[in-house]
């Protein structure tokens, strides 16, 4: 893995197999294939590829400046791709760097978000509206969905994330883990075939990441499909089919979390591991 | 610990020693010492301004060469073009927003054409001096047929000139909403047009409201210059005055008391809007 393969729009993901959640016979909900991001000349990703089947979690660990992040916003094109291909739920957007994207690829990205709905590390909730109005915001103006019908729905993942009594209070009044809570809900309020998690909890105070961790752990007990870039070693345990570690904008290490986590092979692996749970005064 | 070990003279409690204080009459004191301090300096700023005012007026009615009787003469004729100036002011103030609007969203525009036009409205307007701005929709459009009653030409001119700065401000005030907002906006899969309408220039609006504030306050003082077109405001009519008794210190002293006022009056009322702005301001 070393060195970029070649592009090919058949190239799979050799890792990738279905997870135990995933119903038999499913194809993979998410397909990035040969993915390379250049930023002027900063090579960031050489040449990834990676598959996740319906109701799989899967981590992607590494460094900052690994090119983790990059990767998941290049699959709802927060970022747009040098080279390769991404595909979500069947739909397929080639890298395009070179050409303006037309109003039919604009509308293809577009529904590959409203598919692939992202939690930021941020959070980036909407400061002047309410926690409801966050929530009811993607799907009344972008799934059409009816007022009541987005409401209901929305005070369920609220209730969901444990969130309830906050339906009417504004973002700044709430504290990070509820403000990423809310983040959650406002993702799964959009009903999505995939979430991406974006270092979630990497802005929050150590007592408040618990709270996230808890929420994020039971969506993928109970079989949402979850891409996480992240720190926390703990909820890749437990929750991840597969971990992904990422150096230098390749991947350096696939496998089951008990191989990649607790039995590394690759010595960058190793280090990086050994780094990690030393700042976090875990034993490896 | 004695009395001396902290700093206090010995013996008899001094009254500014909190040391032993129930926490309550701490809170109470404290208060009460911050209040008469605020009290003390807004006292001596108003003498302060009154001694030098009260000085100057005294000095003026002193010297004889200030006729009173002007002011009961021609006053009133005076500050009957104060409602004259604020609908001046107010209804320019609206169409230079609207006209910084649509600037604005030239300026951040990616269409080289649109972007092309509006950078073109802003450097034009901001290029030539307003005074000739307002003579020429006067005085030179009706050459090619284009007559614009006096009223309307000083409102245009006004707004159109206004609303290139406003232009500048708005697109900074859109570039300051943070780039995770439209990020999140995106990943919710909304379109671009929804984006600005819902995400961006509410907090946007927010963030350029005390610049508006500003201007429409420069834009009263500035309003004097619609005088040239004949409009009979405040500086219209004492400029007329004056002229016509050789009286031409009293009618401008009284112009610019007017402005004077109406200014502080603005300035206060615009005070109170930010603080409380400030108050409701909800930031993520």
């Amino acid at each position: 893995m070393d060195q970029p393969v070649p592009l090919s729009a058949d190239h799979h993901d050799p890792f990738a197999k279905p997870g135990a959640l995933t119903p038999a016979g499913s194809l993979p909900i998410v397909r990035v294939a040969d993915l390379q991001k250049f930023y002027g000349d900063n090579h960031v990703l050489k040449g990834v590829t990676l598959e996740v089947y319906p109701r799989e979690t899967i981590c992607l660990i590494g460094k900052s400046g690994s090119g983790k992040s990059t990767l998941l916003r290049c699959i709802n094109f927060l970022e747009e791709p040098t080279v390769g291909l991404i595909e979500v739920d069947g739909l397929r957007v080639d890298a395009d760097p070179l050409r303006a994207r037309s109003r039919q690829h604009l509308e293809q990205i577009r529904q590959i978000r409203l598919r692939a709905q992202m939690v930021f590390q941020e959070f980036n909730l909407f400061p002047h509206m309410k926690v409801i109005d966050n929530l009811i915001e993607g799907p009344i103006r972008v799934k059409g969905v009816s007022r009541d019908q987005a409401i209901a729905t929305a005070e369920n993942y609220l209730e969901k994330v444990g969130l309830a009594e906050k339906r009417d209070e504004y973002p700044g009044r709430l504290s990070g883990g509820q403000k990423q809570r809310v983040a959650i809900a406002r993702a799964l309020t959009m009903e999505p075939k995939v979430l991406l998690f974006d270092e979630p909890t990497s802005a929050l105070d150590p007592t408040l990441v618990g709270e996230v961790i808890n929420v994020m752990e039971e969506l993928a007990h109970e079989g949402a499909t979850m891409i996480v870039v992240t720190h926390e070693m703990a909820f890749a345990r437990e929750a991840a089919d597969r971990v992904y570690f990422i150096e230098g904008g390749q991947f350096v290490e696939v496998g089951p979390p008990d191989q990649v986590i607790e039995d590394p092979k690759d010595p960058r692996t190793r280090e990086f591991l050994a780094r990690t749970f030393g700042k976090a005064h875990v034993p490896g | 610990m004695s009395e001396a070990a902290r700093g206090g003279p010995a013996g008899a409690q001094n009254e500014y020693d909190l040391t032993l204080a129930r926490p309550e009459d701490i809170v109470r004191r404290v208060a009460v010492h911050r209040a008469r301090s605020r009290r003390r300096f807004r006292t001596i700023f108003l003498l302060t301004w009154l001694v030098l005012v009260g000085a100057l007026v005294i000095a003026l009615a002193q010297s004889g060469k200030v006729d009173p009787a002007f002011i009961g003469k021609w006053g009133p004729f005076i500050l009957g073009g104060i409602p004259v100036t604020l609908f001046v002011s107010v209804v320019s103030i609206i169409f230079a927003v609207v006209f910084a609007l649509f600037g604005a969203l030239g300026r951040l525009s990616r269409n080289p054409t649109i972007y092309a036009v509006a950078t073109l409205y802003v450097s034009l307007v901001r290029g030539t001096p307003l005074i000739v701005q307002i003579i020429f929709v006067y005085l030179a459009l009706p050459q090619f047929g284009i007559v614009l009653d006096p009223l309307t030409s000083g409102i245009f001119a006004l707004s159109f000139n206004y609303g290139a700065y406003l232009t500048e401000i708005f697109r900074a005030g859109v570039e300051a909403v943070p780039r995770g907002q439209r990020e999140a906006a995106a990943a919710l899969g909304m379109q671009e047009r929804s984006i600005m309408r819902r995400v961006i220039l509410p907090q946007a609006i927010r963030i350029v409201t005390p610049a508006i504030g500003n201007d429409f306050i420069s834009m009263t003082k500035d309003s004097a210059l619609v005088s040239y077109v004949t409009i009979e405001e405040v500086f219209w009519r004492a400029n007329n005055a004056g002229t016509q008794t050789f009286r031409n210190f009293e009618a401008l002293m009284i112009a610019a008391v007017v402005y004077w006022v109406m200014t502080i009056v603005l300035s206060f009322g615009q005070e109170r809007l930010e603080r409380r702005m400030a108050q409701s301001d909800v930031r993520v």
